[in-house]
């Protein structure tokens, strides 16, 4: 496959044709903060965390849907990338409902520990304080709209790994959710399986096990990526 | 013309508080209450949520007793699952329920209320608080100090640093005690011992030149309200209710908290945000009652620890019937802060503390549930209602505070009966009124927790009813 050479940072790297930004910055050390992304499967380019600059381009582009060309000049650091960064950060919090001393995934989750990470000490916009639901009718597991980001993560890996094709995303904008089946009580969906891949994947803590307490909810990624690697590079022990 | 005197706000209570006192005609207080500015939305804000996030919510609400709430919480939880809880997990929650005791009576005492009557009733407002005593007892203060530090310590061997905020959950507790954790506990007992002994010894020399306090602080008759064991001994997790009245006769005994509403009913008052429990049996103006350190020793049969049995029988000197004196909730959180070491001190012989069997697992198996605990102001009930996934649809939260509110407003109103002379104020007066508010130790934040400020209105009510005048902050 060809390979392709560009600047990262003031870093030169190459990567096969193919490869994401986030990609082969990540191969040279160096990293992008990410929210969508999940290592394994497909990105969509929802969060717009991963935002580069390019030189000669005034767009920031996402780095985990950008593929790499030949002479590309990317920033990663700027002044403008971590004003952004933050905003969107802020848009998230502001968005739903986050009480991170009470939440199950306190301490352990992506999106409370790049908000950390990005220096995000208040929110500038209004809380929009929506009423939304908690949904706890299925056997072991549990969704709280509250504090879904619509990353869409549980969404790939239940199409894409499991293939159970239970969960989607309904509505648009503010008013978009994460559903089961045709929008119906998780706990009356005949496609899914109970995997627990959408809970392994959901950075925050609105997929959950049932009966996980504050701080309680921690999640193994790594079973994802063995489910990925083992079918991709035919690891079965078969 | 009516005229209202408004002490505002209560300083040193964790909190904002208004006084509000009632004068007729003649300058003369007619009545007096104490306002608790109460943010009702909490309970509303719980509903919605998954059971088993009501600990950590809970607890997270309210910043003066957290531990309190986290173990009634779990309680309630339990219930709703219907599981026995595993014993060591229960052992635990009522060391940790001790040792909250000991720390928060250890403030209340050392920092609050001591200053008022070690520096004077009548000394310079910055010399009547904790520094001001610094000066003059440093090892007094330093003492108090170090016990609320051990009981923090040992509330943090449990649940780690920051006190972890759901380290209860319905069914049982989430980490068990080490070997090594016991023993920086006993380490620390000997001079917490030495400290409480201090404090009791003090405050006995101290009594005999505060009879007009003991007198006037809030001293009248009144029901009494606490958990009580089996054989009707000292209780305060776990246990069921008894109801007493100052005569010393048992109104109430035995009672299963699952079934607290048959007795405790809740008025709202208009005057403010709080509801006010009351003994339903005899109506909202009969049925006031206390619950706290007072009412606990009044309640009990015996303390159920040898040192603190005997400071029980000594206390008892105070009345023939119950103790009616709301000063002496003092003496009574210093004996509390003895038998709750005693019993530390006991638990830690008990191997099955270490054990690893610490959480019961269950679906939702009852759709209500009461916990109750006895927070160091006063007995706590957690009220939950559920649906059959273990969503909250219905919570009540009855705290000690509330409880006391009826009890609060009469001692405010005695206080002063016997100061303001008058259209004019004295200090003297102010600074008795505080303490006599004080002496409940109330946990204002947790019953006025702002998630938004609560616009404020005062009215000026003359004896015919009619408003003289409205002042209000929106
Ligand atoms: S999902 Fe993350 S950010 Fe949101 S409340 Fe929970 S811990 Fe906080
Ligand atoms: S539920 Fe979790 S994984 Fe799914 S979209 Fe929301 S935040 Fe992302
Ligand atoms: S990680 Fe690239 S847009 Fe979300």
């Amino acid at each position: 496959m060809a390979v392709r050479t560009l600047t990262i940072d003031s870093k030169q790297v190459s990567a096969e044709e193919g490869t994401t930004i986030l990609g082969a910055a990540r191969d040279a050390g160096i990293s992008i903060p990410t929210l969508c992304h999940l290592d394994g499967i497909y990105d969509v380019g929802a969060c717009r965390m991963c935002l580069v600059e390019l030189a000669g381009s005034p767009r920031l582009l996402p780095a985990c849907t950008t593929m790499v060309a030949e002479g590309m000049d990317v920033r990663t650091q700027s002044d403008r990338l971590r004003r952004y960064r933050r905003m969107i950060l802020e848009l998230l919090f502001a968005e739903r409902n986050h009480v991170c001393a009470a939440c199950v995934s306190n301490g352990h989750c992506e999106l409370q520990t790049m908000a950390y990470s990005q220096g995000m000490d208040h929110v500038r916009f209004a809380y929009q304080s929506p009423l939304l639901e908690v949904d706890l009718t299925h056997a072991s597991f549990g969704m709280d709209h509250n504090r879904c980001i619509l990353c869409t993560r549980c969404v790939r890996v239940c199409w894409h790994i499991e293939g159970a094709g239970t969960k989607n995303v309904s509505g648009r904008g503010t008013h978009a959710r994460i559903i089961s089946d045709l929008n119906q009580p998780w706990g009356m969906s005949e496609t899914c399986s109970a995997c627990g891949k959408c809970i392994q994947a959901c950075p925050t803590g609105a997929l959950f096990r049932r009966g996980m307490t504050a701080g309680e909810m921690e999640r193994d990624r790594t079973r994802l990526e063995f489910l990925v690697n083992a079918r991709e590079k035919k690891q079965w022990n078969v | 013309m009516a005229q209202r005197i408004v002490i505002d706000p209560v300083t040193r209570i964790e909190g904002h508080a208004k006084i509000t006192i009632q004068l007729d005609d003649d300058g003369q207080v007619t009545d007096a209450q104490f306002h608790v500015v109460e943010f009702r939305g909490f309970e509303r804000f719980c509903e919605g949520r998954p059971l088993w996030e009501m600990p950590g919510l809970t607890a997270r609400t309210c910043g003066i007793c957290p531990v309190s709430h986290l173990l009634a919480s779990a309680r309630a939880g339990d219930e709703i699952l219907a599981v026995q809880v595993p014993p060591a997990a229960d052992k635990l929650r009522r060391l940790m329920n001790l040792a909250q005791m000991v720390q928060s009576h250890a403030l209340s005492f050392f920092h609050l209320s001591a200053p008022d009557f070690l520096m004077g009733w009548d000394a310079p407002v910055e010399k009547r608080n904790v520094f001001g005593l610094l000066g003059t007892r440093p090892e007094l203060v330093r003492a108090g100090v170090r016990l609320r530090q051990f009981g923090q310590e040992v509330i943090e061997i449990l649940g780690g640093k920051k006190v972890h905020p759901s380290w209860a959950v319905p069914g049982g507790v989430r980490s068990g005690l080490t070997l090594a954790g016991r023993e920086r506990i006993r380490t620390g007992l000997p001079e917490a011992f030495q400290t409480a002994r201090l404090a009791l010894r003090l405050f006995k020399d101290l009594a005999g030149s505060l009879n007009r306090e003991i007198q006037i602080f809030g001293n009248f008759p009144s029901l009494f309200l606490g958990l009580v064991g089996p054989d009707g001994e000292w209780e305060h997790h776990g246990g069921r209710l008894r109801f007493m009245d100052s005569s010393g006769s048992i109104l109430v005994d035995q009672l299963d908290p699952q079934n607290y509403r048959e007795y405790i009913g809740e008025a709202v008052q208009s005057s403010s945000y709080l509801k006010s429990p009351y003994f339903k049996p005899l109506g909202p103006e009969e049925g006031m009652y206390r619950v706290g350190p007072l009412a606990r020793l009044n309640v009990c049969k015996s303390m159920g620890t040898p040192e603190a049995d005997v400071e029980l029988k000594e206390f008892r000197k105070h009345s023939n019937g119950a103790v009616t004196s709301s000063f002496l909730y003092h003496h009574a959180r210093l004996i509390e802060i003895l038998t709750s070491l005693e019993r530390i001190e006991r638990m830690l012989e008990d191997p099955e503390l270490h054990s690893d069997h610490l959480r019961a697992d269950a679906g939702v198996n009852r759709l209500r549930g009461v916990g109750v605990s006895e927070a160091p102001r006063g007995t706590l009930f957690h009220d939950y209602e559920v649906d059959r996934d273990g969503v909250v649809t219905k919570v009540n939260l009855v705290i000690a505070t509330g409880q006391n509110n009826l009890a609060m407003n009469r001692t405010v109103a005695q206080i002063a009966k016997h100061y303001v002379k008058g259209p004019h104020v004295p200090e003297a007066m102010l600074n008795r009124v505080e303490h006599g508010i004080r002496n409940f130790d109330p946990c204002l934040s947790c019953s006025t927790h702002a998630l938004g400020q609560m616009p404020l209105v005062i009215r000026l009510v003359g004896p015919d009813g009619t408003v003289l005048d409205e002042r209000r902050r929106d």
